[in-house]
């Protein structure tokens, strides 16, 4: 599969070393997608990276990631200008269980950067609000600095058919919210266990703790969702680069539901 | 108006204790209240009290040296501030100040520890409801000090 050329259209600066992208393909038109799923981003010359959609799947035209600058691909993402080209091949993968979620209350739980790939989702329980229970947004990060799309949290917050609680893990005094670890937030939630879907996502210490107290809450491991990060090459299947288990991250995930991985989550990546 | 054995007596630390424990208990209690910015205790101070929150949200602070003092946990309604006063020597180890107007039951710690040193059978009990809330703390604390929100050391 050959990377489609796509063109830089806008960018905008979410944190430091993070940007948004919002790219448009310079052949075809536009492309759908599932929420949760993601694109092999090429910067010519340089490499080729996995990138979850943090877009609205609704707004085809454009595709909008968010990306974080750590090595030499993501720099040179996140240098990008508009009308800059890059090449793009997806989307790939298993995104969240928005479907099988219908009818259920819904719990998001985000960490960090984790909040790009479940942007999609929460635009799509919002666009179908009336087809899902309660959604409750829990989102944990490092300061109140480091607060991912924080203008839309607040907007969130606002809504009544929206559940949301931020909590940093540490802060300076002038911040009024909650302090202390996202996962600690769940012991305090009065929800339903056995009629909610989770949805995790976050570094993989965070999504391994939150686990923990989803089920010590009593959610089944069939119902806790999470979304993987593996290194991958061909994200088709083929080159097991991103093999997990028995589990192939790129065709398989990057979302799977716990039980799929229960013992492999504390696993090394090698 | 409820009396403070019926207010200690319902607050999720005591909840469902036996009804001649909470009486043990409740000679230790009295109603307290602090204003935005107040502080409970400072680091370094004796651990004479506990504090159960009955309404607030109390902020755990940590002095830096030059630099405004940075919080690492927030408790809210239902939650205990303070676990030192139960650890010999009984110094608390960081600073408690309340964020929004907070009232509280304050527990005179000797008082408790020397109804729990005369009856084991309380003292095992008080232990039973401590110790869920230290080994969660100490999960949170395990995973701030990873600081697992932080960008990925660079590669060139
Ligand atoms: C399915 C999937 C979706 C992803 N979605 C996003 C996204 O939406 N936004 C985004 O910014 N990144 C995302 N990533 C991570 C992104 O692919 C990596 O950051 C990227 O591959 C790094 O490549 P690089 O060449 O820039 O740096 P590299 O040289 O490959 O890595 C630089 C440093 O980052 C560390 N690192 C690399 N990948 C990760 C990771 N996944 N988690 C933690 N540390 C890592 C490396 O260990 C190294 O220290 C996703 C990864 C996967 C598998
Ligand atoms: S990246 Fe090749 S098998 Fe998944």
């Amino acid at each position: 599969m050959v990377p489609e050329p796509v063109r830089v259209l806008r960018r905008w600066q979410e944190l430091d070393a993070v940007w948004t992208l919002e790219l448009e393909p310079v052949k075809t038109g536009g492309r759908s997608f599932q929420p949760g799923q993601f694109n092999m981003l090429y910067v010519f010359g340089v490499g080729e990276v996995p990138i979850s959609l943090s877009g609205d799947a609704s707004e085809t035209a454009a595709l909008v990631h968010t990306v974080r600058g750590v090595g030499p691909v993501s720099n040179k993402l996140v240098a990008l200008q508009p009308g800059d080209t890059v090449g793009l091949r997806g989307p790939f993968g298993v995104g969240w269980p928005m479907a099988a979620a219908e009818g259920s209350d819904v719990l998001i739980v985000a960490g960090g950067l984790g909040l790009a790939p479940l942007r999609p989702a929460i635009y799509h329980l919002m666009h179908h609000r009336e087809k899902y229970g309660r959604v409750i947004l829990l989102y944990g990060t490092r300061s109140p600095e480091d607060i991912l799309y924080a203008g839309e949290l607040a907007e969130w917050g606002e809504r009544a058919d929206l559940e949301v609680q931020i909590t940093v893990d540490h802060a300076v005094s002038d911040w009024q919210g909650k302090i202390g670890v996202v996962p600690a937030l769940l012991p305090t939630l009065d929800f339903d266990p056995e009629d909610t879907v989770a949805m995790v996502c976050g570094p993989e210490i965070m999504m391994r703790f939150t686990v923990n107290a989803l089920r010590d809450a009593g959610v089944e491991d069939e119902a806790i969702f999470l979304s993987m990060e593996r290194n991958m090459k061909c994200a088709l299947g083929h080159c097991g680069h991103c093999q997990f288990g028995s589990t192939f991250v790129c065709k398989d995930g990057p979302v799977v539901s716990f039980d799929r991985v229960r013992g492999l989550l504390s696993l090394k990546e090698f | 108006m409820k009396n403070i054995a019926q207010i200690v007596c319902e607050h999720p630390f005591f909840h469902g204790l036996d009804g001649e424990f909470c009486d043990l208990v409740c000679g230790c209690a009295r109603n307290v209240r602090f204003n935005p910015g107040e502080y409970l205790f400072h680091e370094g101070g004796d651990a004479d009290y506990l504090y159960l929150i009955r309404y607030g949200q109390v902020g755990l602070e940590i002095a830096v040296p030059g630099k405004p003092p940075v919080s690492f946990q927030t408790l809210h309604d239902g939650d205990l501030v303070g676990v030192s006063w139960v650890l010999p020597p009984y110094h608390w180890s960081y600073d408690a100040r309340a964020i929004t107007l907070t009232r509280a039951i304050a527990m005179d710690a000797r008082c408790l520890r020397k109804k729990c040193d005369d009856d084991p059978a309380l003292g095992y009990e008080v232990l039973k409801r401590l110790l869920p809330i230290l080994t969660s703390r100490l999960q949170a604390t395990q995973m701030q000090i990873l600081d697992v929100y932080a960008a990925p050391e660079q590669s060139p």
